[in-house]
């Protein structure tokens, strides 16, 4: 009897052993199962498929079609390519202005915890919320950015309409969105680079530019990379500011000529305004497909590099 | 101390961007499961999806049901742009969760809803006392099988909103009926009108019209086949109603005659307030968003004419949805909304034409006029309109995304220099891909 406890026990405790990381992971796998991978099966199902969102249950057997109808699709390449002009719009400017300003909260300061804080803000603030201020503050007749542009005798911009200057406005948002926090995310790496670096770096005679561009940059690189990865994967998804900014029937085509239109909103347009779920889930695979190629390629230039050093 | 003291700082900092973040975020959540209403506690709650000024809220009318049924209460989420709404609803249709117990219907989406979903409709064919309405209305909402998805609230027939004091320094007529004269019969001499009121006008910043694609709309609407023919077919490529109104709406754009808004969007409400165009093509509820918009200081300078041809821009319509718990008290509360008396109440209070013939011939609509609009007489300007308007309309499908499309297509030339031609082939393909 007791040697029967006694196995048991051990059973108990291997499966213990073997078992609960199992079950530790469980979770967030059967999340994913069902968030993320069930869902990419069915959307490159749907994909397949003429259906409308209004009929979902009526789904008409297409093939590849609606793949090589988006090839042939001037949209899709124009969506393409205004989500890459937004995309450079917006990181470029974004990642620069983050790392001055990362450099310059690394100082002492007082009140470093307020300043802080506060380029973190604009982060906290909804999409929503930040596109529609700017929205106003964009607008041709009575926006301020107009206004203020009036001042220095600069004619009215029609923000919505002349496709650079919605694509500005648009990657403004983005900007003034982001920089806060990828700024901390330097500032985070810039305090783990040794204060001795910087000692010695002076004592060189090294200015503070050159302790900049010798010191800190080099420091950390890797967070650098981090966030570009981060911001070109934000930049392919943009979606809520070109969406508000244009509000109405023209923030889901991307302006009346589609001047703004990134893939996001064109997914979109395909899925709930056009409601042909089949060319929408289409566009998202792209857009997955995209990314990939986006990965690899990344990798390939990497290793080349690499090889040749 | 000193230590103490910077901490507390740091928590002070610390809650109050938490706070602030919070306060940030509120206001996005949503809710979702059933339609929202129930019963509890012999409380009887409605839950109702509105779009624009259905004014039911905004006059008080949703209270005073509750005041007269103490057992009810009403909740109703309005939606600022029908766009949004719509396609808020189509997904929530789609996912059958997140609906509410009555759902407002746009006219340009009653047929898709009748054609696709009418199965998610309760059929509002039997209701008691609802036999009240223009007959063109309800044809609207009833499917083949002659299923009612809706009740009617208002209808749209349309006039000119014109600004008598910036036609005058234009030397234009300033009296309504001098001025509908102006273009009397014809929607061409409309764009007349603008002509010589551009070259006229003492101030070069004042438009004579917001958008091109205002007159657009009212030229399809006055006709009984737009976009669609009766068996649903799509012949607007072909359709002389949709060519000649093209043409002259562009014709209007080309000229410099309008100040390149967009109804309804950005810009377009600071128009308003600020004078940069001296008319509109407005159907009836209109004239509540223009009032509100242009504000008390632009009080008296409106004015409303007649147009030169009857026609009707939207409308809308209550549904009750089949999955909702308490079916026989969204209904009953529809009917209430709907009725005679109450769409004569929204006319006087913010002008809403009503869609039911016994309203429209109730002396407070007959005799109704509008301080805002100069004392014009709206009853009978816009029950004249709604007169002309033909008999029988023929809606299709994809009306409100057709409509949309033409609006930018418009916009194309307006606001970005493309020719005419250019403008008209893309809005085509594009109709191809949205309807096709």
């Amino acid at each position: 009897m007791g040697e029967e406890r006694q196995r048991r026990r051990t059973l108990l405790h291997r499966l213990d052993v073997r078992g609960a990381p199992y079950a530790f992971v469980a979770p967030f796998f059967i999340v994913f199962a069902a968030f993320s991978f069930y869902p990419l099966i069915y959307t490159s199902w749907i994909s397949l498929h003429r259906v409308e969102l209004s009929t979902l249950n009526l789904m008409e057997w297409v093939g590849f079609d609606n793949y090589t109808a988006l090839w042939d699709d001037d949209r899709f390449w124009n969506a393409l390519l205004n989500t890459f002009t937004i995309g450079v719009l917006s990181t470029v400017p974004q990642l620069l202005m983050a790392l001055g300003l990362a450099h310059l909260l690394n100082y002492q300061l007082r009140g470093s915890t307020f300043f802080r804080v506060a380029a973190l803000t604009p982060y906290a603030t909804s999409v929503g919320a930040a596109a529609l201020v700017f929205t106003m503050l964009f607008e041709r007749d009575f926006g301020m950015i107009n206004w203020v542009l009036s001042l220095v005798g600069v004619d009215n911009i029609d923000w919505e309409n002349n496709k650079w200057a919605a694509q500005t406005a648009i990657s403004s948002i983005v900007i003034w969105r982001w920089t806060g926090y990828n700024a901390l995310l330097y500032l985070a790496a810039m305090q783990a680079i040794p204060r001795d670096r910087y000692e010695a770096a002076a004592i060189d005679g090294a200015s503070r530019w050159q302790q900049f561009l010798k010191v800190t940059v080099p420091g950390i690189r890797s967070t650098i990379v981090f966030t570009i990865v981060l911001s070109t994967i934000g930049a392919t998804q943009l979606f809520g500011e070109p969406l508000i900014f244009g509000q109405g029937p023209n923030g889901i085509t991307g302006g009346a000529d589609n001047q703004y239109q990134t893939l996001g909103l064109l997914l979109y347009e395909e899925g709930w305004k056009n409601y042909q779920m089949g060319r929408a889930a289409t566009v998202a695979w792209a857009m997955f497909l995209l990314l990939i190629l986006v990965f690899v390629v990344q990798r390939i230039v990497k290793r080349v590099l690499t090889r040749r050093t | 101390m000193d230590k103490f003291r910077s901490k507390l700082r740091t928590r002070v900092v610390a809650a109050v961007s938490v706070a602030s973040a919070l306060g940030l975020v509120v206001g996005c959540g949503g809710s979702d499961g059933g339609t929202g209403g129930g019963k509890k506690d012999g409380k009887v709650t409605i839950t109702m999806g509105l779009f624009g000024v259905m004014g039911f809220k905004e006059t008080g009318l949703l209270d005073k049901y509750m005041k007269e049924h103490p057992n009810v209460v009403i909740k109703a989420d309005v939606a600022g742009d029908e766009q949004t709404y719509y396609t808020a609803l189509q997904t929530h249709l789609a996912a059958g969760s997140g609906l509410k117990d009555i759902q407002g219907i746009e006219i340009g989406r009653a047929k898709e809803l009748s054609d696709t979903q009418k199965d998610k409709f309760v059929d509002l064919a039997g209701v008691a006392g609802t036999d009240h309405f223009l007959p063109w209305k309800q044809s609207q909402v009833t499917a083949a099988d002659k299923k009612v998805i809706g009740l009617g609230t208002d209808i749209g027939p349309m006039a000119v909103c014109y600004r008598k004091d910036l036609f005058e320094q234009a030397g234009l007529p300033t009296d309504r009926d001098e001025v509908a004269k102006l273009w009397e019969g014809d929607w061409s001499k409309y764009v007349e009108a603008g002509k010589r009121f551009k070259q006229d006008s003492k101030d070069d910043k004042v438009a004579f019209m917001d958008s091109s694609s205002g007159l657009f709309n009212a030229m399809i609407y006055g006709n009984s086949q737009q976009f669609y023919d009766k068996q649903g077919k799509l012949i607007y490529a072909t359709n002389p109603v949709v060519k000649d109104a093209w043409k002259l709406a562009s014709e209007a754009a080309t000229s410099d005659l309008t100040a390149k808004l967009r109804q309804f969007q950005p810009g377009w409400d600071p128009g308003l307030a600020n004078s940069t165009f001296a008319s509109t093509v407005c159907p009836a509820w209109m004239l509540a968003h223009i009032s509100e918009k242009a504000g008390p200081k632009n009080k008296g300078k409106w004015d409303v004419a007649k147009a030169p041809k009857g026609a009707n821009w939207g409308g809308s319509f209550l549904g009750v949805m089949e999955k909702s718990p308490v079916k026989k008290e969204a209904q009953d509360l529809v009917a209430w909304l709907t009725a005679p008396e109450q769409q004569a109440y929204l006319f006087e209070k913010i002008g809403n034409f009503p869609s039911s013939q016994t309203a429209l011939e109730m002396p407070e609509v007959v005799n109704a006029k509008s301080d805002y609009f100069s004392g014009a007489p709206i009853g009978k300007i816009f029950g004249a309109a709604a007169q002309e308007i033909p008999d029988e309309q023929v809606l299709g499908r994809k009306d409100g995304t057709i409509k949309d499309i033409f609006s930018q297509g418009l916009t194309l030339i307006e606001a970005q220099n493309k020719s005419p031609n250019a403008a008209w082939k893309t809005t085509d393909e594009r109709i191809e891909k949205a309807a096709g």
